[in-house]
């Protein structure tokens, strides 16, 4: 009962936050300068006043904001301004497929390499292995995504040939783009992962195992694992969002149709439908992320469960 | 919550820190002044405290500089810091660094050390090469570091205060007021921050101040939780009481006070917020959306450095050895600062 209670109050905060997300994007959009029927050459002012009233756009802008929020409702993300003859929902369709693989595999190399690598550090904090593994971390943070992913794309896609460097379809370049995002969070993942790690192996409990002779290993895993790994949780909500943003560089670098380009094509031309669209879904799918984050968090450590 | 706060609990401990009891005469001094936060942690120090004869008293700030000289990455990573800081301010004004945006159509691509005559006349000295357009390497990545770097303090700046301010009155209220104020930064945390600042930045120009205020715009949140975390531990120690029963206004405690003695962690995350918001701004200016040629930074050094990667590799590794090893040294010293201001964090 308790835990229904938590969650449904989740998800509630959850809605709410997108509301105001997609109020934030609606108002922001119209409040900037410069509209989508600017045009390097001149447009007569009678053709400007038809296509604002094709679009709606000449209702005061309560209306408009309350007719977006109806169409949205039923799914309709609107016509996309920049791409005539598209709808938002098929540009996004077409792209959003492609952020999504490339932020989800870098999600799952990031956790593949970060975890083991932190939860090794730790167990052999202080030795040689431990220095090495953390200065590679280091590196993998303080070398951004938009060195990592050209020279990955040099020499595995140039020079060595494994890999497309460009284009999506039957290609595997995107391999390459999400092992570029995958290192950069796996670095943070096995930092985390070792500080927590090491928080938890210095607590009673630990000493109380290795006192009854529990084996290293199995305290590791079984008794420091599951509380070890709880901020790593924690971080995915924040990741996932990073990963967002990383795939609009790698997405650049390798040439894929994600929706990158097309996001920031539309904030330049202010192709407003587009824009909110863009931003309503990648703000769904991250509170998506954080509301399973939170469920899951409360399952590993029931403290965090009370909303103090 | 505090999970979030990443870099904060990403412990450092393989630094040869200096061990905060090795010398306990520092470490009884600091724990004598009053309101130190290390008072917390001290208590076995004040212990065995019997000062003999009167001593010169320490202050925290001097205790945390003592344990940081200890810590030789740290320091070098300061002075490197301080060198890259100097070296791309005022080496720009010496007389011999060439304007970074004159191009030389006949010179391009010239290799590292090398001296010509352009078509016309002037004699050029690449100390770095030149880049597709003939201008000179070292110069840009002189201008292009003043750029990135005015970014990230001056972003840092801004992320400060209202994360600071914020936080702390958050803190200092509590009850309700607090939930909803850090209700709001829940919600802001879910927002994709790069979709954000992409739109702030392309709606409201390529201004370079425009940059400064919507990088910082975003990143004050973490620091808002810790600011405000560390209020609510203080808020409820006996000197905030004195401090009330003298009659002091809320706003007067919150910014003597409270504010005074977060001092530790804002300046950790601070350090640490420095090559965070460098690296967002080299991101939109590798996106084409932050410094607008032909000015530079280094994001957008690295970007053009990256379209030529093939022909003219110098021009990607350069911008992105001094971009990294700026980053490196900046966490690395965040990493000393914390060992050296929170000892306790850095035990075991």
């Amino acid at each position: 009962m308790e835990t229904l209670r938590y969650v449904v109050s989740r998800f509630l905060q959850s809605l709410f936050a997108l509301l105001c997300i997609i109020t934030i994007t609606f108002f922001l959009a119209r409040l900037a300068p410069g509209g989508p029927f600017l045009d390097e050459k001149a447009v007569p002012e009678h053709l400007i006043e038809q296509m604002k009233r094709n679009y709606g756009f000449d209702k005061p802008l309560p209306v408009q904001y309350g007719l977006y929020l109806g169409r949205l409702v039923q799914g309709d993300l609107g016509p996309s301004l920049g791409n005539k003859g598209f709808t938002v929902n098929e540009v996004i369709a077409e792209g959003f497929p492609v952020s999504f693989m490339l932020g989800i595999s870098g999600l799952i190399i990031a956790l593949l390499i970060g975890v083991p690598v932190g939860v090794v550090a730790a167990a052999k904090r202080n030795t040689a292995v431990d220095y090495s593994l953390m200065a590679f971390t280091m590196l993998g943070i303080c070398l951004p995504t938009f060195v990592i992913a050209p020279l990955l794309g040099e020499i595995f896609g140039l020079k060595l040939g494994w890999f497309d460097v460009a284009l999506w379809e039957n290609s595997s370049a995107w391999f390459l783009g999400a092992v570029t995002l995958g290192l950069y969070y796996s670095a943070y993942i096995a930092r985390l992962t070792r500080g927590s790690m090491l928080d938890v192996l210095s607590q009673d409990f630990i000493r109380t195992a290795r006192a009854k002779g529990v084996a290293p290993v199995k305290v590791l895993f079984k008794h420091a694992f599951r509380g070890g790994i709880t901020p790593v949780v924690a971080y995915l909500g924040p990741a996932l969002a990073g990963l967002i943003g990383g795939s609009f560089v790698v997405e650049t670098v390798f040439g894929l149709p994600g929706l990158g380009q097309h996001f920031i094509k539309a904030a330049t031309n202010r192709d407003y439908w587009l824009i909110n669209g863009t931003v309503t879904v990648f703000a769904v799918l991250i509170l998506v992320m954080n509301f399973l984050v939170d469920v899951l968090q409360g399952w590993l450590d029931p403290r965090t469960r009370s909303n103090k | 919550m505090g999970i979030l706060s990443v870099h904060l609990t990403l412990k450092n401990e393989r630094l040869n820190h200096p061990n905060p009891r090795s010398d306990s005469r520092k470490f009884r001094m600091s724990s004598l002044s009053p309101d130190s936060p290390l008072t917390m942690h001290g208590q076995d120090a004040h212990a065995t405290a019997h000062p003999a004869a009167p001593e010169k008293g320490s202050s925290l700030g001097r205790d945390a500089w003592y344990r940081l000289q200890k810590n030789y990455l740290a320091m070098a990573s300061l002075w490197f810091f301080v060198a890259v800081v100097i070296v791309c301010f005022f080496l720009p004004l010496a007389p011999g660094i060439p304007d970074p945006n004159v191009t030389h159509p006949d010179l391009q691509s010239m290799p590292a050390f090398s001296a010509a005559t352009s078509m016309e006349g002037t004699e050029v000295y690449y100390l770095l090469g030149s880049d597709h357009l003939g201008r000179d390497i070292f110069s840009r990545m002189l201008y292009g570091g003043r750029v990135s770097l005015a970014v990230g303090f001056l972003a840092t700046i801004v992320s400060l205060t209202i994360g600071v301010v914020y936080g702390a009155v958050s803190g200092f209220v509590g009850g309700r007021t607090d939930a909803a104020m850090m209700r709001i930064v829940d919600i802001l945390y879910a927002l994709p921050f790069m979709i954000i600042v992409i739109i702030l930045t392309t709606y409201f120009g390529n201004k370079l101040w425009l940059l400064f205020v919507c990088i910082g715009a975003v990143e004050w949140l973490t620091m808002s939780r810790i600011v405000r975390g560390q209020v609510r531990s203080l808020k409820g120690q006996e000197f905030v009481d004195a401090a009330r029963s003298l009659g002091l206004s809320n706003w007067h405690i919150i910014r003597r006070h409270l504010i005074p003695n977060t001092v530790g962690p804002v300046i950790i995350y601070t350090t640490l917020t420095v090559p965070a918001v460098m690296r967002l701004e080299a991101i939109l200016s590798f996106l084409g959306l932050g410094v607008q040629p032909p000015d530079a930074s280094w994001g957008a050094l690295i970007k053009e450095g990256a379209d030529r990667m093939a022909s003219d590799p110098g021009l990607l590794v350069y911008p992105a050895i001094i971009f990294g090893a700026t980053l490196f040294s900046l966490n690395f010293l965040g990493d000393g600062l914390r060992d050296a201001l929170d000892p306790k964090s850095s035990k075991d």
